[in-house]
């Protein structure tokens, strides 16, 4: 999972452990969730349902949707999240054509 | 003469018309309002809809049928000249029914209307299971729904994108950011606007939506148009979970689910309330129970045009003989009869499609 990132890492806050699509992470706590995940080289948040095209954060401030992460089986955007404990991050509507909005 | 036409109004109505002129060869010019005029072409739910349309007035049913039989043809014929894809579908439309006494009711005007239309009102009746059979998300609050075949939906701020270029291309002259403050008939027509500019025309159409109300008394016609406002509400991009459009919800080609849409008595207010906005997403979980995990992304209000009785209005002047009124609340329907049939009403030729009911004669008594 950890690859290389041009995003610099600046919190200094002490790091938790989350879960990315399965694969542990350590994040700084209370860091905003979208810069915290790129830092720590993810690259592509999930595919977007229409074309199956990769996606990431594009604005950072709450307008795009492109940063949409699933939490607790609820989509969100993870640019207006922060950083806790024990979050488990999923890539949203990943069974591609399925049901998964229910 | 600047023009042989000048059409007031820049949106889907007055582009369609002004496309359907220049088509024909005719030098057009379009009047465009401003960012604080209201714009219901860039607010609208994008149906291209046909059933429930003209339920007193089987003339107006026959008059979207047309419209929405030559869309295709309109929509292919503009993303050849303009490389842009209006996301025309019309594989059919649902009217959605929480109860079988008002999908009844409902089955029994429209079987009078197919009456009156010969015959021509192709629809079927579908029960729950065979609904859920097209429609897997459907939910059981759903008790059946009228599938009608004419129906359909296309994406219309691209609609309004491709004719605003495609006016253009074929040599319209668009003027943005123009309030029309008068038109006056010396010998040919004169538009003024409060910028100053004066454009010359042989002929005139408003197709201002609300603004024709203020303009249209000047120019002799009775403009009795009102908004009415329509909230709206999209979602974010989900997979294909919504295969036909009914007024509840419909999924746009780009993958968001529209929702709509309020009908609101409320003056030239188009912001969004809370309470509008809570009622749609109610009624759309209602009719699809997986939307409650889905993410709003916007929310808008927008302004309906709308006659006392609902139908378009066409009107030639009688102060002014050579101005016209086109006025509608189905624009995007309409867009495609407009922009094929409506220049040979203007021009008077010997195709030109029976409008008389669609005068503002009916408007007499009041």
């Amino acid at each position: 999972m950890k690859t290389a990132s041009p995003f610099l890492e600046l919190e200094s806050s002490p790091r938790v452990r989350v879960w990315f699509d399965g694969a542990p992470l350590d994040l700084p706590e209370g860091a905003n969730l979208a810069a915290a995940l790129l830092a720590a080289g993810v690259g592509v948040f999930r595919h977007t349902p229409v074309s199956g095209a990769p996606r990431a954060p594009f604005c950072m401030m709450g307008a795009c949707f492109e940063c949409l992460v699933e939490i607790d089986g609820i989509v969100r955007q993870a640019c207006m999240l922060e950083v806790s404990e024990g979050m488990r991050i999923a890539r949203p509507h990943q069974a591609e054509g399925s049901d998964a909005a229910q | 003469m600047d023009a042989d036409y000048a059409i007031i109004g820049g949106g889907v109505v007055g582009l369609s018309v002004a496309w359907g002129l220049l088509k024909r060869g005719k030098r057009v010019v379009v009047l465009d309002g401003d960012d604080g005029a209201f714009r219901a072409s860039r607010g609208n739910f994008g149906l291209v809809w046909v059933q429930s349309k003209g339920m007193k007035q089987p003339r107006y049913a026959q008059w979207s049928q047309q419209s929405a039989a030559a869309w295709a043809g309109f929509a292919s014929e503009l993303g050849e000249s303009t490389g842009c894809d209006v996301a025309l579908e019309q594989k059919g439309g649902y009217d959605l029914h929480f109860s079988e006494e008002t999908l009844q009711a409902t089955v029994a005007q429209y079987e009078m209307l197919k009456a009156k239309l010969g015959g021509n009102y192709p629809y079927d009746v579908l029960g729950q299971n065979s609904l859920r059979k097209e429609e897997p998300h459907i939910g059981s609050k759903v008790v059946g729904a009228i599938l009608h075949h004419q129906d359909g939906h296309a994406n219309p701020l691209r609609l309004l994108k491709a004719l605003a270029d495609d006016v253009r291309r074929l040599g319209g002259r668009v003027l943005n950011g123009r309030i029309v403050t008068a038109v006056s008939k010396p010998d040919g027509f004169r538009v003024h606007c409060d910028d100053g500019t004066v454009v010359g025309a042989a002929k005139v159409v408003l197709s201002a939506g609300l603004g024709a109300a203020k303009l249209g008394p000047k120019m002799g016609f009775k403009a009795p148009i009102r908004p009415q406002r329509g909230q709206v509400l999209i979602t974010e991009k989900l997979p294909k979970m919504i295969y036909r459009p009914s007024l509840i919800a419909r999924q746009v080609d780009e993958g968001g689910i529209q929702i709509g849409a309020t009908n609101e008595e409320v003056g030239l207010d188009d912001r969004v309330t809370q309470p509008g906005i809570s009622g749609l997403a109610a009624e759309a979980i209602a009719a699809y129970p997986a939307l409650a995990r889905a993410q709003l992304v916007r929310s808008w209000g927008a302004l309906r045009i709308l006659s006392p009785d609902g139908l378009p209005i066409y009107q030639q002047s009688r102060d002014m003989p050579g101005a016209y009124l086109v006025t509608c609340h189905s624009g995007i329907t309409l867009a495609a009869a407009h922009a094929r049939f409506l220049p040979d009403w203007l021009e008077g030729t010997g195709a030109a499609p029976d409008l008389e009911v669609f005068s503002e004669d009916r408007f007499a008594v009041s």
